[in-house]
């Protein structure tokens, strides 16, 4: 929002203030002016053309004799629309317009000039465009004071600030309470506006009779003005909308949009004689209609304030009015409305219907009742003044306001002890009285009342130490460190096991990414492993993230993507991150660690000492991170047909705890990629219900330990775990470890059999083994896996 | 004529060594000397047809003729090994400005690191580390924290809901506040940090994303003041951005706390003089505070008569962007090229 401060100078004295360091300090306190737009060319002035010839070596130049009251000047002008008795603006030598382009006395085609006539788009007022360099030179009013300056004549000799407000201070989107913003700031006094009109002897009550029929309406005010002239706006009101960005219409219209902007307190004015006698305010009807001003047709529901004449709708209140009631030209009556309806009806209606305009933009944030009666009697003087209007006596008024005032009490030492500040009571009286607030002290308590207009101070101590604080200056805040009890901060609950599992897979040589929670229709089936239902936005803002996603490993595949198709082969990265999905109607939370790893672990560019990712290292990984978490001897791994479709159905495990799943890894299946890439999801919600516990320290075995080989031959779909079990339970307690040197499958073996070769230790922590014990262990390993998998002892 | 022998071994041995030049030679010399017929072994033969008397000096000069041989042997037999081992060592050279090979690297994501840098502050201050769902009620969201439906300030954060507008994806993380001041009934001080995922529905674009991070604090005691949080910001700013870096609070509005203010920081990248990155002013906004509205210290069963506090925030990508040097948001989430993540692979400074 953009404000004029030669609007604000109506209300407080800012003329000789350096609008660019009034900015800073007007930002200091809050109110943050983001642009400062300051508009003056010097030696403008306005003449009046008293003599107009053809040049005499030009076909279309003139030589035109100029009064700027304290001489008459020469100037050659090659406009068409020169002539006698026309007001000019004259730009004198030494005047710099813009483009750096100095006016300078000069000859033109022989013939002396002094000066120049301007048009606006040689003011950079206007765009230059092919419209207005046909309209020529700028014709002024022939009530135009000569000699005066033009810029300030026509109102442009003016700084603009642009505000970006906070949005509880929204209010100061208009002059008035701007100006007491300011006069906070620099402790000046502001001069409302002028309310004053005569009453025609007229009796309202006559024109117009009220009834509100819905609680959504807290004031509703109505006056009547007659007779009005429908025509062009005075200078300044045009100018002033225009630098709020709002389009003059005529001199009617604008003065409604003028007082908005002045107060902040939007008007209706509907056309009094399209209007019967009778208004009555209701909350529409289901699928009610009105034709707006735009001349859409509008469909309403229970939520929408309407404004009637008792048969028809006139008005959606406080968002548009309807076709049928509107200001035309043609208008000779006005009825104007000034009300404040609930906002959260106001807000409701204007999203609703895409109609959100300045008026509703106010109208959704609490109004001071002292505005809404005020701005009725400005419409009113303005009216009169600019529109010829006849003023009818009296006010037709619903007003359920709450009339309390907002009254707060605090003494210095809280203000002082809530801000760290040390302001003295001399200090916090100036800043009362700049803001315009009422006070009595009495012994150590200020007893403050707030100003209606101050919507956004709440009725607590805190907020009026707000204001003290931020118009002291929080420049005058001494650091300081809480004094509180001194202790060393935790990780609650299982943050910090979820640290450490990052740190791991980090040393492990694993990237840590972050990719979005929200994904697509299609993408939320993808690597489905929970099937829980899928949680879905209520209205998604696109159909790309429209889904909470139940699994990372997906987005991991995307990043795999990417780099293949930048080259990048060799991939190791993994996120934790918090998964939703939808169980008995409950919102759960999982945390997964899901990682992917494709291409070389270890690289060397030269040589082949290479270490190609496969299905064991990743087993490796996972194995690594369990017993890190104190997980050893509890998992086990298992060939399953329970994971994601995208998995290879033959090189996957699932990851059992204390019989439970919690997750699963795997190659990915040949049909998502050609390539070899792996990953692997875990629930770390489930990981951490497992209980563990610290490091015991373990002596290793003094006494000497036996070592034996063995090889088995067996069918193809035994699994090595199966063999390995039986080689345990058959081994005792005395087999402390068992190693697979070598898997051989081949020519010098069955086609349908492979050779598994074992590596096996005996020992006892007690005691020095013999080689006749443990070659009776040794047979029964024999005999027990020969017997249980028709397993041949190889090399026999 | 028995010494004479002598005396002609030791003429011998004298320069008998200068032109061997390896260890077969060697061995063959000691085998020509000491060995079973050698020269000096056969001396000892001798021995017996010496008289008695001449017998021990006999004995001892053959000894000194061993000794002589084996002093120059031993050098020798050192050495010809040292010099078969520098041999071999040269054999063995390799290029060693040929490439390394690489073991994988392993960096904490961009975000991450600035959570650990602001924890492991804070957690020395005595903060501790909350976490609380993504998912999240509106209740906790929004209502408790003195934004009830329909409250315009709720704009500026439009949400995702999820259900009948009572489940959202949450748009801040003061949900987590909330549950904590809950947790403790009104009757303990509180002191946390609470980093997480947060989302509003805002288009992405190099500045913008619907999914960000967040970090709050909050700090519930007695007697705390303004000062103590301007405290606890500089010491935040110090810690991410230098110790040169001054602060400043700017009056701000967030309705749940009041005073409300913004955080600044001293431009790093010009020191005050006005650059690209703080947009000619000098300074530089990181987050937002304030003191704990007691409407919402109410809310949350804290009596604002006894107790009271305040609270920060902090988007993390953003400090992130102006710590590293990054220019846009989708960094932290879209395209991972492994390069980009592999430069993260440094300790924190």
């Amino acid at each position: 929002m953009a404000l004029s401060l030669n609007w604000v100078n109506d209300y407080i004295d800012i003329k000789k203030e350096d609008k660019k360091a009034l900015a800073d300090k007007i930002t200091k306190a809050g109110i943050n002016v983001e642009k400062v737009t300051s508009f003056n060319i010097e030696n403008l002035v306005i003449g009046e053309i008293v003599a107009c010839e053809m040049h005499p070596d030009s076909d279309h130049l003139h030589v035109c004799k100029v009064d700027i009251k304290s001489d008459i000047l020469n100037i050659v002008c090659g406009a068409s629309n020169v002539r006698v008795g026309l007001k000019v603006i004259v730009a004198l030598p030494g005047a710099i317009l813009p483009g750096n382009f100095e006016i300078k006395k000069s000859k033109i085609r022989g013939v002396e000039s002094n000066g120049m006539l301007c048009a606006l788009f040689e003011l950079g007022l206007e765009e230059k465009t092919e419209e207005t360099y046909q309209k020529g030179i700028c014709e002024l009013p022939s009530d135009a004071p000569l000699g005066e300056n033009a810029l300030e004549y026509l109102g442009y000799d003016d700084t603009i600030y642009e505000l970006d407000l906070n949005p509880n201070r929204t209010d100061c989107n208009n002059h008035l309470p701007f100006a007491y913003e300011i006069g906070a700031v620099l402790g000046k006094k502001v001069v409302e506006p002028d309310i004053s009109f005569k009453e025609s002897n007229d009796d309202i009550n006559k024109e117009v009779t009220l009834k509100v029929e819905t609680e959504n309406v807290s004031m509703y005010n109505l006056m009547v003005a007659k007779d009005v002239t429908i025509k062009e706006s005075p200078n300044f009101i045009k100018r002033r909308l225009e630098v709020a960005g709002v389009r003059s219409i005529n001199n009617v219209v604008d003065i409604s949009n003028y007082v908005m902007l002045e107060y902040g307190q939007p008007l209706h004015f509907f056309d009094k004689d399209s209007v019967g006698n009778e208004i009555v305010v209701r909350m529409a009807h289901d699928k009610e209609t009105i034709v707006t001003l735009d001349k859409e047709e509008r469909v309403l529901t229970k939520d929408d304030i309407v404004i009637t004449d008792g048969k028809k709708s006139l008005c959606v209140a406080g968002v548009m009015g309807g076709l049928n009631s509107g200001i035309t030209d043609n208008t000779k009556n006005i009825l104007i409305e000034s009300a404040i309806f609930n906002p959260y009806n106001i807000r409701y209606t204007s999203l609703r219907l895409g109609l959100r305009s300045e008026a509703s933009l106010r109208l959704e944030k609490p109004l001071s009742y002292e505005y809404t009666e005020k701005a009725i009697k400005r419409a009113c003087h303005l009216l009169e003044k600019y529109a010829d209007a006849k003023i009818v006596k009296g006010i037709v008024t619903y007003d359920k306001t709450d009339k309390k005032t907002k009254n707060i009490s605090v003494t210095l030492k809280e203000i002082n002890s809530i801000l760290g500040m040390t302001l003295t009571d001399e200090e916090v009286i100036n800043i009362l009285q700049n803001l315009g607030f009422t006070y009595h002290k009495e012994q150590e308590e200020y007893h403050v009342e707030i100003p209606l207009r101050r919507q956004d101070i709440y009725e607590q101590k805190e907020d009026l130490i707000e204001e003290i604080g931020r118009l002291h200056g929080y420049d005058n805040i001494k650091p300081t460190l809480p004094i509180v009890e001194t202790k060393k901060g935790v990780y609650k609950e299982n943050i910090h096991l979820r640290k450490m599992i990052s740190k791991r897979m980090r040393s492990l040589g694993f990237n840590e990414v972050r990719t979005y929670t929200l994904v697509s229709e299609e993408e939320i089936t993808k690597f489905n492993y929970d099937n829980k239902e899928f949680i879905k936005l209520l209205r998604p803002m696109l159909k790309e993230k429209a889904y909470v996603r139940q699994n990372i490993v997906n987005s991991l595949f995307d990043i795999y993507n990417y780099n293949i198709n930048k080259k990048i082969k060799d991939i190791l990265i993994y996120e934790i991150s918090n998964v939703y999905g939808l169980e008995n109607e409950d919102y759960q939370e999982d945390t997964k660690l899901s990682f992917l790893l494709s291409g070389k672990y270890i690289i060397n560019t030269w040589n082949n000492n290479n270490l190609e990712i496969d299905f064991y290292l990743l087993k490796g990984i996972v194995e690594n991170l369990l017993n890190y978490l104190g997980l050893e001897n509890r998992y086990t791994f298992k060939l399953s047909s329970n994971v994601p479709k995208e998995i290879h159905p033959k090189i996957n495990s699932e990851i059992i705890i204390d019989n439970k799943n919690i997750g699963y890894f795997g190659k990915l299946h040949p049909n998502i990629s050609k390539n070899d890439v792996y990953v692997c999801e875990i629930s770390l919600t489930k990981l951490f219900n497992c209980k563990t516990s610290d490091v015991k320290y373990k002596e290793l075995n003094k006494f000497p330990t036996i070592q034996k080989d063995l090889a088995f031959i067996v069918d193809n779909n035994i699994d090595s775990m199966e063999i390995y079990n039986e080689i345990k339970r058959a081994g005792g307690k005395l087999l402390t470890n068992i190693v697979i040197f070598d898997v051989y499958k081949g020519d010098k073996i069955d086609k349908n059999k492979k050779s598994i070769a074992y590596n096996l230790t005996f020992e006892d922590y007690n005691r020095t083994l013999t080689e006749e014990e443990v070659m009776v262990k040794f047979k029964d390993i024999i005999n027990s896996v020969e017997k249980k998998f028709n397993a041949i002892l190889r090399d026999k | 004529m028995n010494n004479d022998k002598i005396e002609s071994i030791k003429k011998e041995l004298n320069g008998i060594f200068k032109n061997i030049k390896d260890e077969i030679e060697l061995e063959n010399i000691k085998n020509e000397y000491l060995g079973k017929n050698g020269k000096i072994t056969s001396l000892s033969q001798l021995i017996r047809e010496i008289p008695n008397e001449e017998k021990k000096n006999f004995g001892m000069q053959i000894n000194e003729l061993k000794n002589i041989f084996n002093e120059e042997y031993n050098n020798l037999k050192n050495k010809l090994e040292e010099m078969k081992i520098l041999a071999k060592l040269n054999e063995e050279a390799i290029d060693v400005t040929l490439p390394s090979t690489k073991i994988p690297s392993g960096a904490a994501h961009p975000i991450e690191r600035i959570i650990e840098s602001l924890e492991s502050l804070l957690m020395s201050m005595g903060y501790d580390v909350v976490e609380g769902p993504e998912i999240e009620k509106d209740l906790y969201n929004f209502e408790l924290l003195n934004l009830p439906k329909g409250h315009p300030a709720r704009d500026a954060q439009d949400t995702f809901y999820i259900k009948g507008e009572e489940y959202l994806l949450r748009s801040q993380t003061s949900p987590v506040q909330v549950r904590e001041m809950l947790a403790h009934e009104g009757h303990e001080p509180i002191r946390i940090i609470c980093p997480g995922k947060t989302y509003r529905r805002d288009e992405d674009d190099a500045t913008h994303s619907h999914e960000f991070t967040q970090m709050e604090g909050l700090l519930i005691d007695k007697n705390i003041t303004l000062g103590d949080l301007k405290g606890t910001f500089e010491s935040i700013a110090k810690m991410l951005f230098g110790n040169t870096r001054e602060t400043r609070f700017r009056p701000s509005f967030y309705p749940f706390t009041e005073p409300s203010v913004e955080m600044d920081i001293s431009c790093f990248n010009c020191h005050g003089k006005g650059c690209n990155i703080c947009k000619g002013t000098g300074w530089i906004t990181v987050g937002g505070a304030g003191m704990v509205n007691p409407i919402v210290l109410k809310n949350c069963g804290y009596d604002p008569k006894e107790w009271n506090g305040f609270a920060f925030g902090f988007g993390l990508e953003r400090l992130a962007m102006l710590k590293y040097g990054i220019n846009d948001i989708r960094v932290f989430y879209i395209n991972h090229d492994m390069r980009t993540l592999e430069q993260f692979d440094r300790r924190e400074y």
